[in-house]
């Protein structure tokens, strides 16, 4: 009791006077230039008040507004027509303003890295072990004289053995900067290793440098083979993951194609459709559940598999059914049943973009060593196609459906004599096919536009991936997914995206030449007959 | 019918003298018609793939009409918006102009947005004598008797573009762009410039990726590496359309901050931001000629007619948008000044005329059918408007050939008498031929 009655008499001591100051200085923001912008930051920042972070966040993102009708400075949203104000200080609804009551506070690229190093400088200091990580890795990323001083003085207080020794390399950059042979060759020490920008920056600026002995030259040259070496080897992993990266994605979308066509035998062309109706849905899904991007996704898996397979279902029962057995009648009412999907979503959503959320636990990348990370979503989605892939597999293997479907590929006729309901199977193995482009659809909504053309994009390279793989064969697909996914990737550091592109279809058609079977020929339906 | 024959014919009271009382009253009669509406065509693709783009030009367009029949309309005749959907497809686009200035017999033509579209009604219009208000940015190297350009030449956009990044201290540059003649004729002309200031060349990286490219991880990676020289490196990007999202995607995740590596682009706007998570993009920077975030009252008017006019409070606008209503009161004005919509008449009296344009200055249709405006650099925000961070002091008139192209350094546009040519050669001092390329 004791302790919270002179916690509240210190509050009420304190607290007005900084409320005070600092609204002074978040207000005088409204009307100063960039230099006084600059110093009214500094003096926020130095309070060392935790409104100063929800400040500069607001401040960083564009969030800060004047409130031209009392001269107060105020965080705005745009809401519509309107905006919806909020006190600065204590985040007290203000009610809203119009386009003419307000205007935005200007902020730019300088005085928001300003901002991200006041804001880093002041995490040093904080209690979580993660944030002060996360600071001394920005300033690690983009040193200035006052975050290196500031690391400097942090660099006896932090317990933390791991982040002492990431200060330590922040205080060797600013060592090599000095002119004192031991103290530069102890930082060349500390930074072996090392293959951040500004690390070589500094050893490309240390190996030109006269004043310096040969031997510290030499040795900075050294390092700088050592690093640039490292980042060639690493590079070529990276590529080796892009590569395979490209390959889940193509992977995935042809999939889908692989049981309609590679099974079935049905050319459809409103394939790419279908993946983007999953997109949509996962769309939807985000607009039914806002604030919860990441349960919207994975609820979308399902949601997606189940919209495409029923419009896959449709789309069998009242088209397809009637041209089998006539493979150009079939590619062109697929055709135009896909021109007709893509208005359809022009005229219900709009022929803007939607813009789907990708989840925070989706975003950024995981550093496996210093100079290779790979991205979070990529990841997931080279997982995903793999999952989706063994489900499939497993499917067409051990359920009674795959057993059928498999019948009536190899074999109608005996298999309609057996007793298997030819007609059923055929409307399910095409749901089945439409549903996984579906799934695909969600996959892709985290890598690009959700938008009426989505499906176009991804048409012609899943019929290239199921050709080249061998009609008729779920493992042909894989393999060739993936070998084109690297070779794509392989290829475009040296050839840039447009002649790889057209390398690789040149040398497609040579192989199909060959082997026009594709890489994994399986005996199909057309071959029975 | 040549040029001699349709002034000849022109229905218009000063030649009754020399062609005779037989013509007068077909000119009488066609002044008893002049009740009927004036026709503003429209060819904006409302499908495929464009439409995402051009259906909110064609909405601004009908906004337009109906503000000036509001007014009163022009000559005390209505106007009546004509409107076709060439799909997106290039020779639709062709025949659906002829379809507009045949059939439809309109006045004037708003319309196109790719460069492809543009020289596929070119000679359509150059050949039926009509009026195209072209309110995209472009490369430039075209003038057309025909043809009125209010989106920015590169010199509008580009250039001052790499002038402001240059303020800001990049050394190092990624020319990224699609695979197309925008991209490459703009990096032609950024490089030259980049060369005249003294880049070198292994400061340069041009990169091309195909239309609606979707995979960016390698390309990013790329950037990353020239970018990890410790120089300061900005990318300038003409990626067109659709591969915008996956580049800004791929960018964030991989890390690169505007703060290191700013991207510069020139065909994402407000419209192209709607459908992002903008997010991740905070500080990467974009030029036009307008930014809907501009404070001035002519914008939040417009701002408020179009929320009005549209019946949704959470649209944007954008430069395009802007290009037309600059082109629509450019040409009202001149039908005005001309008392007719006749297509030369019309011509002849707008080389010329000043407009107000949005940002609070004017707008000035010049001798080679391109027109003056401010060039605004903005940096992206969290609410996927942009904040005006440089501004050209005064408005920029548009170059129709580039200064920095071997071959279209010497040509100048010229649609007044006694020149009337798209392409003088100032050198061999002639006219090289009808039209651009």
């Amino acid at each position: 009791m004791l302790i919270l009655r002179s916690l509240a008499l210190s509050l009420l001591l304190t607290l007005p006077v900084q409320a005070e100051s600092l609204r002074d200085w978040v207000d005088a923001l409204g009307a100063a230039d960039a230099q006084e912008k600059r110093e009214l930051l500094e003096q926020i920042a130095a309070s060392g008040d935790e409104i100063s972070d929800r400040v500069f966040d607001a401040f960083a993102r564009g969030g800060l507004y004047l409130d031209r009708r009392n001269s107060s400075v105020v965080i705005a949203q745009r809401d519509g027509a309107r905006y919806l104000l909020r006190d600065v200080l204590t985040g007290e609804d203000l009610g809203s303003a119009g386009r003419r009551d307000v205007r935005r506070i200007a902020i730019d690229n300088n005085l928001r890295s300003e901002l991200q190093s006041l804001q880093s400088i002041a995490r040093l200091s904080s209690n979580d072990e993660q944030q002060r990580g996360a600071a001394i890795a920005e300033i690690l990323a983009a040193p200035t004289d006052t975050a290196l001083k500031a690391l400097a003085a942090r660099e006896s207080l932090e317990p933390v053995p791991y982040l002492q020794e990431q200060i330590a390399i922040g205080l060797a950059l600013q060592a090599l900067a000095g002119s004192d042979p031991a103290t530069i060759q102890a930082a060349l020490l500390t930074l072996r290793g090392r293959v951040d920008p500004v690390v070589r920056a500094s050893l490309v600026t240390l190996g030109d440098r006269d004043d310096l002995p040969e031997m510290i030259r030499n040795e900075a040259a050294r390092l700088l083979f050592l690093a640039e070496n490292r980042l060639l080897w690493l590079s070529r992993l990276e590529s080796l993951f892009f590569g395979l990266s490209l390959g889940s994605v193509l992977l995935l979308s042809a999939v889908g194609l692989a049981i309609t066509f590679g099974v079935m035998g049905v050319i459809n062309m409103a394939h790419g459709e279908l993946i983007m109706l999953g997109a949509y849905t996962t769309w939807v899904l985000q607009q039914m559940l806002p604030g919860q991007p990441g349960i919207a996704l994975l609820l979308a898996i399902p949601a997606a598999f189940l919209v495409s397979a029923a419009v896959g279902l449709v789309i069998e029962r009242g088209v397809i059914r009637f041209l089998y057995g006539r493979p150009l009648e079939t590619l062109l009412a697929t055709f135009g049943i896909s021109l007709i999907l893509q208005q359809a979503v022009r005229s219900i959503f709009s022929p803007l973009n939607r813009s789907v959320l990708t989840p925070e636990w989706l975003s950024g990348a995981w550093e496996v060593t210093q100079g290779l990370s790979l991205t979070y979503n990529r990841m997931a989605i080279l997982v995903f196609s793999l999952m989706v892939f063994a489900g499939l597999l497993a499917l067409m293997r051990y359920t009674r459906l795959g057993l059928q479907v498999r019948a009536v590929a190899q074999n109608r006729a005996m298999a309609r004599a057996l007793g298997v309901r030819s007609a059923r199977v055929d409307a399910l193995t095409f749901a089945l096919g439409s549903g996984v482009a579906g799934v695909a659809g969600v996959a892709l909504s985290q890598l690009t536009n959700v938008g009426p053309n989505l499906g176009q994009a991804y048409i012609i390279d899943s019929f290239l991936v199921v050709v080249f793989g061998g009609v008729g064969n779920l493992w042909g697909t894989l393999v060739a997914a993936f070998s084109l996914g690297v070779a794509n990737k392989v290829l475009e550091p040296a050839t840039g995206a447009v002649l790889a592109k057209i390398l690789l279809l040149v040398a497609l058609i040579l192989f199909l030449q060959r082997r026009p079977q594709g890489l994994f020929p399986r005996l199909g339906r057309e071959d029975s007959n | 019918m040549n040029l001699y024959l349709r002034k000849f014919f022109a229905p218009s009271g000063t030649h009754c003298l020399t062609v005779g009382l037989l013509l007068c009253l077909a000119s009488f009669n066609a002044r008893s018609q002049d009740l009927q509406p004036i026709k503003v065509g429209v060819l904006h693709s409302l499908s495929g793939t464009m439409a995402i783009s051009e259906t909110t030009l064609k909405d601004t367009v009908l906004m337009l009409v109906e503000q000036q029949n509001a007014r009163g309309g022009l000559l005390g005749r209505l106007l009546e918006a004509v409107v076709v959907d060439p799909a997106s497809d290039w020779p639709l686009f062709a025949e659906k102009a002829r379809e507009l200035l045949v059939r439809e017999k309109v006045d004037v033509v708003f319309g196109c947005w790719t460069s492809v579209s543009r020289k596929s009604v070119l000679p359509v219009f150059e050949e039926l004598n009509g009026l195209l208000f072209y309110p995209v940015q472009y490369e430039g190297e075209e003038s057309s008797r025909n043809v009125f350009y209010t989106g920015a030449a590169p010199n509008q956009q580009a250039i001052p573009a790499v002038d402001y990044l240059m303020s800001q201290g990049v050394q190092r540059w990624v020319l990224a762009g699609t695979d197309y003649v925008y991209p490459r004729t703009t990096n032609k002309i950024l490089q030259a410039y980049l060369e005249q200031k003294g880049v070198a060349n292994e400061d340069i990286l041009v990169n091309y990726t195909p239309f609606g490219h979707s995979d960016w991880q390698s390309i990013v990676a790329e950037i990353k590496r020239f970018g990890s020289t410790g120089a300061k490196t900005a990318v300038v990007s003409t990626v067109n359309g659709d591969a915008n999202v996956p580049f800004y995607k791929e960018l964030a995740n991989q890390g690169v901050s505007a703060t290191e590596i700013p991207v510069i682009a020139f065909s994402v706007g407000e419209e192209e931001l709607s459908g992002i998570d903008t997010a991740p993009l905070v500080g990467h920077l974009a030029a036009w000629n307008y930014f809907m975030s501009v404070e001035d009252d002519a914008n939040f008017d417009f701002i408020d007619q179009w929320l009005a006019f549209i019946g949704d409070d959470d649209r944007v606008t954008n430069d395009p948008m802007e290009a037309h209503y600059i082109g629509f009161n450019m040409w009202a004005k001149a039908v005005e000044a001309a008392g007719s919509t006749d297509s030369n008449a019309v011509q002849d009296a707008i080389v010329g005329v000043s407009v107000p344009n949005l940002s609070g200055g004017m707008a000035t249709m010049q001798a080679n059918h391109h027109i003056t405006k401010p060039v605004l650099i903005g940096e992206i925000l969290d609410d996927g408007q942009f904040q005006v961070v440089w501004q050209t002091p005064e408005t920029v008139a548009g170059d129709a050939w580039s200064d920095y192209l071997p071959g279209s350094r010497d040509l100048v546009a010229d649609w007044r008498a006694p020149l009337r040519c798209g392409n003088y050669q100032q050198q061999e001092k002639r006219c090289l031929a009808d039209g651009g390329d």
